[in-house]
């Protein structure tokens, strides 16, 4: 097994602990970091692979990924804060007033 | 190669950090262990020839990004995560959940080693941050401008969020 197969078998392990961790963790934050954990999984997939086939586009995508995951957590997070000021709670099964 | 011991050793690191952000009862604790994670992720992006990835890891993603998580797990006061986690909101929920968990692994090894690459070894590109910022303002300059406007657009989102009425 050379380096690439190894990084590419260890992005796929962490991309599915990151899965695990918004499946079964109840607190808004938790499942947000998990999904943090997803995008690096995914991040460290595309460096194995520019590395592999020596192109630089790998590293560029994953410096846009990066960026989008700072934005998406600055309003993410925004969101939580506003959420628990209503509902005085972060866990996403008490969120539940749109349930029929 | 020579590097994989390097990497497997990085690699189990990787993963038991990634087992403690799962399992853990404290929100810090989580939060730590995901700090630890995109650590090591910085060392593997060396290891792989990625310096300025691996900078930008470590200032952006173990810096700011995990500043702003535990700044508001503090400031909610949301550290203990409460242990009636159970009984689950769905029925089977657990059992469910490491059931497609594991159907995705097998899918992802499936995806990734079915087919075997040739196994041309590839030179060494040059991935030093003025090569990569010659490609970040030539060929991708577009999606580069676009990232500009989008943190423009968070930002003034999450101010109008947050801001007392």
């Amino acid at each position: 097994m050379d380096s690439t197969s190894f990084v590419a078998l260890l992005s796929a392990v962490l991309f599915t602990i990151g899965v695990l961790g918004v499946l079964l963790r109840r607190s808004a934050l938790l499942i947000f970091m998990s999904v943090e954990l997803m995008l690096n999984a995914a991040n460290l997939a595309f460096v194995a692979f520019a590395h592999r086939w020596a192109q630089l586009s790998g590293q560029v995508i994953v410096f846009f990924v990066m960026a989008v995951a700072a934005a998406e957590v600055a309003v993410g997070l925004a969101l939580i804060v506003t959420i628990f000021r209503t509902k005085r709670s972060t866990n996403v099964d008490d969120l539940s007033a749109l349930r029929g | 190669m020579t590097d994989l011991p390097l990497l497997i050793i990085l690699g189990a690191i990787s993963i038991a950090s990634a087992l403690g952000l799962l399992l853990s009862r404290n929100a810090i604790y989580a939060a730590l262990f995901l700090v630890l994670n995109f650590g090591v992720g910085a060392v593997i992006y060396l290891v792989l020839n990625a310096p300025f990835i691996a900078v930008v890891q470590v200032s952006v993603y173990a810096g700011a990004i995990m500043v702003l998580f535990l700044f508001v797990i503090m400031l909610l006061g949301a550290e203990r995560l409460s242990p009636a986690e159970n009984p689950p909101g769905i029925p089977l929920q657990r059992p469910l959940a490491i059931a497609l968990g594991a159907a995705l692994f097998g899918l992802a090894l499936y995806v990734l080693f079915a087919r075997q690459p040739p196994a041309t070894p590839s030179p060494m590109v040059d991935s030093s941050p003025a090569a990569v910022g010659q490609s970040l303002f030539s060929t991708y300059v577009f999606p580069f401008e676009v990232v500009s406007i989008l943190l423009l657009v968070a930002m003034v989102g999450a101010v109008v969020l947050t801001r007392n009425k």
